[in-house]
């Protein structure tokens, strides 16, 4: 097993997807839970986003000397505006079903609502 | 702790596999297809310096507005799932002296920083997403300092309304003028601002749906704050 070669920015990627992946699994608290999804979504964009750079070039704003030829990969970035706020919009969604939760049980350890829910 | 272990092998098995795949992909190359089109014509085209937003805005102006409909539905949804018959607020504890004069000094200011971003959203990074949950801190910022204060419901409610519907108008105008669903009659049509791009009035559409957006998104965020600090009270 050989370690692939990869870029430092596709390695930070990698690993803030994967601690929120460590915490969906291992934690027990809702809340914990849900910062970890937000991490992965954090690690996903980070990883389109440096999909679409290119070495030496500028953000594809076009003005003060930036031309079409020195600039970065505009589509990535537009993506991951979208998927920013798609991503408050269902951890907006999913703090509000962790309230209810809350309300109906009175805990946010997820064992615990298993066991009441019997 | 065995199921710690298991965790993290199974991390590392997933990690390894994604690497394997990025290793790939090089880093920093130019893959550039349809990317390079968009930065080539964006100036003639739609009028506005930033690409992004113009991609967002202007290119991929039907996507935005289902964008903007996620955003509605999600705030929707949390006004339904905690709703009770009587909200209030509950907070008992003051915000401190400092948050207070803070707040107090620092409100406008903050309005207006969002306002900023999202109006010039054809000339520099940002736009309607990201000056509206400024917009939205603002509010936030008053609710944590001041125990009574709620949002003006009635009027928040009415102008997010007539933002979506502002979008969806602009788009329509586009349908009788040009032929199609958000065709950029400002800049194609009326070839307004052709002579000072790079400048605040250009861009064609882009400045006007982003303002739009800007106070949908703000009004919706402070929304969902609002429906999330109150809680239901027992008559």
């Amino acid at each position: 097993m050989n370690v692939p070669d990869i870029s430092v920015y596709y390695f930070g990627a990698i690993a803030l997807v994967l601690i929120g992946l460590y915490a969906v699994l291992v934690k027990k608290n809702v809340l914990k839970i849900l910062i970890g999804l937000s991490i992965m979504e954090t690690g996903v964009n980070l990883l389109l986003v440096s999909i679409g750079y290119i070495s030496g070039k500028s953000a594809p704003i076009l003005s003060e000397g930036i031309t079409a030829s020195n600039a970065v990969d505009p589509i990535p970035q537009a993506l991951v505006l979208t998927a920013i706020v798609i991503g408050v919009a269902t951890t907006a969604m999913a703090l509000s079903v962790a309230i209810i939760l809350y309300e109906k049980y009175g805990t946010l350890n997820v064992e615990e609502i298993r066991r009441l829910r019997g | 702790m065995l199921k710690r272990a298991l965790a993290i092998i199974t991390l590392l098995i997933i990690g390894y596999w994604l690497a394997q795949g990025l290793a790939g992909v090089p880093f920093g190359q130019d893959k550039m297809i349809v990317g390079r089109y968009y930065l080539e014509n964006v100036k003639e085209q739609t009028g506005a310096v930033n690409a992004v937003t113009a991609i967002v805005v202007n290119y991929r102006g039907f996507d935005t507005l289902g964008e903007v409909t996620v955003l509605f539905i999600a705030s929707t949804g949390v006004g339904a799932l905690l709703w009770r018959k009587k909200k209030k607020r509950t907070a008992r504890a003051e915000g401190s002296v400092v948050l207070k004069t803070g707040t107090e000094l620092l409100f406008p200011f903050v309005v207006l920083f969002g306002a900023y971003i999202f109006i010039h959203g054809h000339l520099t990074p940002g736009g309607g997403f990201p000056g509206g949950a400024t917009i939205a801190t603002a509010f936030l910022l008053l609710y944590m300092a001041f125990i009574n204060y709620e949002i003006p419901h009635r009027a928040f409610e009415k102008t997010e309304g007539l933002a979506g519907m502002g979008y969806v108008l602009v788009g329509l105008i586009g349908l009788a003028i040009g032929g199609y669903f958000l065709f950029d009659w400002i800049w194609q049509t009326w070839n307004w601002g052709h002579d000072n791009i790079g400048r605040l009035f250009s861009g064609g559409f882009i400045p006007i749906i982003y303002t739009l957006i800007g106070i949908k998104v703000g009004t919706e965020l402070s929304g969902i704050i609002d429906n999330m600090l109150k809680e239901g009270v027992s008559e």
